[in-house]
């Protein structure tokens, strides 16, 4: 809790384990408000594991097991008396695979809402409306609200995830491999979108495309096998690495 | 060659063993429309038995199989998908839930005459509920529970993990996950199972043999703890009591048929909610 600075939310002294496997070694990152922080490394080397655990996602795999803390403004919400629904109110997350519910449009995105006790109709719609226009989508559904979401298309239905995802008023917004499932120019959009979004939210985006972490980012950490291996500028990262393994990694010249 | 004429006979093979199981359905089929139609009328499915069951109908016996599986379906049902929305969303995968699992399997498998003495013992003399349509449903209703129980677990598996995250990840606790969406998109599949295993128990004999069946009735059942004529047991009596074989076995068989299309029925009505359900995801 010393040297916290302006940090929004601060991974302290993390280990994770899949039972007996540790996935995450003693991570240690600090995520300055208002920015976009990529995560990169190989494959297995534990950024889904890491981001999970921002918004204590990680529950879900039975058997797994977190020491450390991770503070959200200063707070610890690994705390075991901090319920899990309110961090993840705070701290939304889009996923690989664009995952709608198969209701209408509307429904998507209210859907958080009422989970969170909203009953207010009027709200509900402004909220749906205002989400859709964050994330760009606004235009090219507003004369369908009341179609199944599962007609969109791919890009269509990631923005319609990180609409959902907004509507519920996160602070953090986390995404694991958003664009992997998709053509480069709903990628491209997503990138815009996220450039946007970062004024008012604080990102944290894990990527396997080198050049959208430069594109997109800010902040760049490299992980790999479980360890931060380094963590600063993405500009410095990408333009003189302090790691040889961090430089082999970024010009392609590792698994 | 020598691989092709072997791959020949095995294709052969195959052939002859599914047109055997089709020939045995098919004659099943058969004998039961050309022996049972001949019963068949308008009377003979409103009526009740009269002349010592050689003539009028078998009202009674349609109603209390219904009554019967019924009861056995409301109380099956809600227990059946409550123990597997236990079983697979909430119990913590280990060491006890695998061998309440294999229990829950086991008892699938246990003959249909010993859940008839246990809901003997059970419900008719401990409970006294006497021999009734309750004791009835509820013995019936215990044997299909394993059914009911697979059928919602596999439906609930099939719903993607994904949908869970994505509610989860919204703030949305694990009930109102489980409320708003894993059952809604599990519901068609659960009630395709439960549809199917209704045509399962309504042939059942053993299980109402000494729970609720009864083998003559002047009318109909007036509640639920009065006995019940029932088709499979109405069948049994015909083929072994009374005093004239020949038209007793008459209407044996258009009992038959009548059960035959009750199954029939029952199956195509879960063939259509699943097809109506896949074209609304698709
Ligand atoms: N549910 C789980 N149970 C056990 N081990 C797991 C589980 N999920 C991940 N692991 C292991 O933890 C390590 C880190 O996995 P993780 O999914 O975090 O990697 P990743 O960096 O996101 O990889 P990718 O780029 O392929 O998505 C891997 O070795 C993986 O095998
Ligand atoms: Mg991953």
């Amino acid at each position: 809790m010393h040297e916290k600075m302006n940090a929004k939310m601060e991974a302290r002294e993390i280990n994770f384990y899949y039972g007996a496997v540790r996935a995450l070694k003693n991570i240690n990152m600090s995520i300055t408000g208002n920015t976009v922080t990529a995560i990169i490394g190989p494959s297995g080397c534990g950024k889904s594991t890491f981001i999970r655990l921002l918004n204590r996602m990680h529950e879900l795999v039975a058997g797994s097991r977190v020491e450390g803390h991770v503070y959200l403004d200063g707070k610890d919400i690994l705390d075991p008396t901090i319920d899990a629904v309110d961090v993840r109110r705070s701290v939304g997350m889009v996923f690989q695979k664009p995952n709608p519910f198969p209701k209408t449009i509307f429904e998507n995105i209210s859907y958080g809402l009422t989970v969170n006790n909203v009953r207010d109709k009027d709200y509900i719609e402004a909220k749906v409306v205002e989400s859709l226009k964050k994330a760009a989508l606004w235009d090219e559904v507003k004369d369908r609200l009341k179609d199944n979401a599962l007609r969109l298309s791919g890009g269509q239905q990631q923005r319609l995830c990180i609409a959902r995802c907004l509507a519920v008023g996160p602070e953090v917004l986390l995404f694991d491999e958003p664009c992997a499932s998709l053509d480069p120019i709903s990628t491209g959009k997503i990138e815009e979108l996220m450039l946007e979004l970062k004024k008012n939210y604080t990102i944290v985006i894990v990527t396997h495309n080198m050049q959208q972490a430069a594109r997109v980012s800010d902040t760049t950490g490299f992980f790999l096998m479980g360890e931060l291996i380094e963590f600063g500028k993405t500009q410095d990262i990408f333009t003189a690495p302090k790691n040889k393994q961090t430089e082999a990694y970024i010009t392609g010249r590792f698994g | 060659m020598k691989k092709r004429f072997s791959q020949r006979i095995g294709f052969g093979i195959l052939w002859l063993c599914m047109a055997a199981t089709l020939f045995f359905l098919g004659s099943i089929i058969y004998f039961i429309v050309v022996r049972g139609a001949g019963v068949f009328s308008w009377q003979f499915l409103t009526d009740v038995p009269r002349k010592s069951m050689t003539a009028g109908g078998v009202a009674p016996a349609i109603a209390g199989t219904v009554y019967l599986t019924m009861g056995a379906m409301v109380f099956a049902l809600p227990l059946g998908i409550a123990c597997a929305i236990y079983l697979n969303e909430y119990s913590p995968r280990g060491f006890i839930v695998n061998i309440i699992r294999m229990s829950i399997n086991n008892l699938a498998g246990v003959p249909s005459v010993v859940f008839g003495l246990f809901g003997l013992a059970l419900f008719v003399k401990s409970f006294k509920f006497g021999v009734s349509i309750l004791s009835g449903s509820l013995t019936l209703g215990i044997l299909v529970l394993p059914l009911i129980i697979s059928a919602a677990q596999e439906a609930l598996m099939a719903v993607p993990q994904s949908l869970r995250e994505a509610s989860l990840a919204l703030g949305a606790t694990h009930w109102q996950t489980i409320k708003r969406i894993v059952l809604p998109n599990a519901l068609s599949g659960i009630l395709t199972g439960a549809i199917l295993s209704i045509g399962r128990i309504a042939g059942e004999t053993a299980p109402i043999l000494f729970t609720a069946a009864t083998f003559y009735n002047r009318g109909f059942p007036k509640s639920i703890f009065d006995e019940a004529m029932a088709l499979p047991y109405h069948i049994y009596a015909l083929m072994t009591e009374g005093t004239h074989p020949d038209q007793q076995t008459a209407i044996a068989y258009g009992c038959a048929l009548i059960l035959l299309l009750l199954v029939l029925a029952i199956s195509a009505s879960a063939i259509i909610i699943r097809q109506r359900q896949r074209r609304f995801h698709a």
